[in-house]
């Protein structure tokens, strides 16, 4: 703290001998190894501290004269520039806070929260919304894949697609972790598969690895996550055409076009979709109130699921 | 390495001074360590740490000096630390990110207010926010329920709703006196007290086919409480029944997206889960069964693999017979 009030308080750059003699808190001079090295060793601590911290501790030379480097901080790069904000704005940032109430960044958001207040920003979250938003998520491997995305590292993890029963050794350049639906992905560019990926972080198995140096990649400048996490299950649009029974598959209507009525006094009804697959397993659970026209292929996958279900609960 | 804890207390220290400084009439103590998220008692020791903190020479002049009147505190010599430090690349992205997941959550906060917000932030948050975030928040919702349901909640009025309800593949009508919106696992949800249920239910926003305020004001009983959704907002009772699947591995998502128990790995089907599964409600559970198309084997309760069996049947008649 006096550390860094001192160094706030000059333009020179302040020598480390000049610190230790100055600042109070520090093992003295008294000739001997040991109080050196102490020194050393706490001063060496404390940089690295407010460095963590994101104290802008620069180093340099004042004259040439000086004979070693000195420290300052320059007090337009420490201090957060003034800001105003209207009342609603307030307001809707410390909404926007809460998001992350109990959520993985919610230490930051705090801290975020502290110097807004500490700038005069009266921040009062869910100040008179009857709202209360909440992002839940426990994510264990949030937190590596999230910092190794912010400092653009390397990170490598074992993944299991539910569809694959043994996990896979992935390594992937991080672009950013998205929460989307509820759930947390990771987003980036699969090196052994040489393409963009999207992961679904529940699905990594142990702790993922970060690894090489900082800044080792790019992202796409155009990159938006939540769009590619939200592409991934698309495909091709079909039309598919059921015949349903009169005041039954609610649901199924609800994302249907109604085609009038059919020859049986069933309703006729018509369904975009872009994954079939998805679209046969709603059908089936329809049972008989609903009944595929088209596709053939639609109908076919219809038929396969129910045909497997029929066959539940009778022996093998 | 330094003791946990050492950069978070620093960090307050460093924001202590300037949070008093822009309060010079001085503030309660406890609204301050309310504000700061620490105990009175933590906050107190911090600032008996200030006070031996201050410029070089260190004397009666140079130190942080504080006066506590009755309980409000307010500094009277910042030794300089009139600002708070910048937001770092975490705090940055936090607030960055949340306020632009509030401007596409359409009916949340005033959305002109949101967008002044986030360039002011963006502004002050520099090269932090300046690259591609490496995080996003999107969350989904209905734009115009949502904007329904919030007009009926600030102006404290009771809503009537058209509202899907999945578990029984049904739409239905129903007054209720609106208590708070929520958003869980990314979906956004009402809580009301339902008149026909008698009872504190969650409405979730994409579900809500129609609703419009009503001029009656919202009137939830004393009985209405606010309900715990820490844990998501699925709480089946521990007496509800348990339903005993065995998912194969393209069912395995059941496992990931419903609250289940007694997990483990078999062998039968091949790289399959067993789970169970409580819940009060069986119809809910014969349409996951049969939506998984036999993804899912049924091993308790017997009925259940039944009917499911039985609905198949007469769906396959149809098919095989016309």
């Amino acid at each position: 703290m006096n550390l860094v009030i001192a160094l706030l308080g000059t333009r020179q750059y302040v020598s480390a001998a000049r610190i230790r003699a100055t600042v109070p808190g520090y093992e003295l001079d008294d000739g001997t190894e040991r109080a050196d090295e102490a020194f050393k060793r706490m001063f060496e601590r404390d940089k690295a501290d407010l460095r963590e911290m994101g104290v802008p501790l620069e180093t340099g030379r004042t004259s040439a004269f000086d004979t070693e480097d000195g420290y300052r901080i320059a007090r337009a790069d420490y201090e957060l520039p003034e800001l105003t904000l209207t009342g609603e704005e307030a307001a809707a940032v410390g909404l926007a806070l809460r998001l992350w109430e109990s959520a993985q960044l919610a230490g930051a958001a705090q801290s975020a929260l502290v110097k807004l207040k500490a700038a005069g920003v009266d921040v009062d979250p869910g100040r008179a919304l009857p709202l209360r938003p909440r992002l839940d998520s426990d994510e264990p491997s949030f937190e590596p894949c999230y910092a190794a995305a912010r400092d653009r590292r390397l990170v490598e993890f074992d993944y299991r697609r539910p569809d694959e029963g043994a996990p896979a050794r992935r390594r992937v350049q991080p672009w950013g972790v998205v929460a989307w639906h509820g759930r947390w992905y990771l987003v980036g560019h699969d090196l052994d598969r040489q393409a963009p990926r999207v992961f679904r972080l529940s699905r990594v198995l142990g702790a993922p690895r970060v690894s090489g140096p900082a800044g080792a990649f790019e992202p796409p400048p155009d990159l938006d996550l939540a769009e590619m996490v939200a592409r991934q299950d698309g495909g091709e649009e079909q039309l598919v055409v059921v015949r349903a029974r009169p005041g039954t598959a609610i649901g199924l209507r609800r994302h249907a076009t109604a085609l009038g009525p059919a020859a049986d006094g069933d309703d006729l009804l018509q369904i975009r979709t872009t994954e079939p697959r998805r679209l046969a397993d709603e059908l089936a659970a329809y049972g008989a109130d609903v009944l595929v026209e088209s596709p053939q292929v639609v109908r076919d996958a219809v038929v396969e699921r129910l045909t497997r279900l029929a066959a539940m609960g009778q022996p093998a | 390495m330094s003791a946990p804890g050492t950069t978070e207390r620093m960090t307050r220290l460093l924001s202590l001074v300037p949070y008093l400084t822009a309060r010079p009439d001085g503030v309660p103590l406890a609204e301050a360590a309310r504000d700061f998220g620490v105990t009175e008692r933590q906050l107190r020791r911090d600032m008996e740490l200030l006070w031996m903190c201050g410029l070089p020479g260190y004397g009666p002049g140079d130190l942080i000096d504080l006066s506590f009147e009755g309980d409000r505190v307010r500094v009277t010599f910042t030794a300089g630390m009139v600002r708070p430090l910048r937001l770092t690349t975490d705090e940055a992205v936090a607030l960055v990110v949340a306020l632009r997941a509030l401007l596409e959550s359409p009916g949340l906060a005033e959305r002109e207010a949101v967008s002044r917000a986030l360039a002011k932030i963006s502004a002050v948050a520099g090269h932090a926010a300046e690259r591609s975030a490496p995080v996003a928040l999107s969350v989904d919702a209905r734009e115009h329920a949502l904007a329904v349901v919030r007009d009926g909640l600030e102006r404290r009025r009771a809503l009537h709703l058209h509202y899907y309800v999945p578990t029984r593949d049904e739409r239905t009508e129903r007054t209720v006196d609106p208590m708070r919106l929520l958003l869980v696992d990314g979906h956004s949800y009402l809580e009301a007290w339902c008149r026909r249920a008698e009872g504190v239910r969650l409405f979730r926003i994409d579900r809500v086919d129609d609703v419009v305020v009503l001029d009656e004001p919202a009137a939830p009983p004393p009985e209405a409480h606010e309900r715990d959704v820490e844990g998501g907002v699925y709480h089946p009772g521990p007496d509800a029944p348990l339903v005993r699947l065995r998912l194969a591995p393209a069912a395995r998502w059941v496992a990931e997206y419903y609250p289940v128990e007694d997990v483990r790995e078999v062998e039968e089907p091949a790289g399959g889960l067993a789970v169970a599964v409580r819940t009060g409600d069986l119809a809910w559970a014969r349409r996951l069964v049969a939506s998984l198309g036999g993804g899912a084997v049924v091993d308790e309760p017997v009925d259940l693999a039944a009917a499911v069996a039985g609905d198949a049947r007469a769906a396959l008649a149809r098919y095989t017979g016309g």
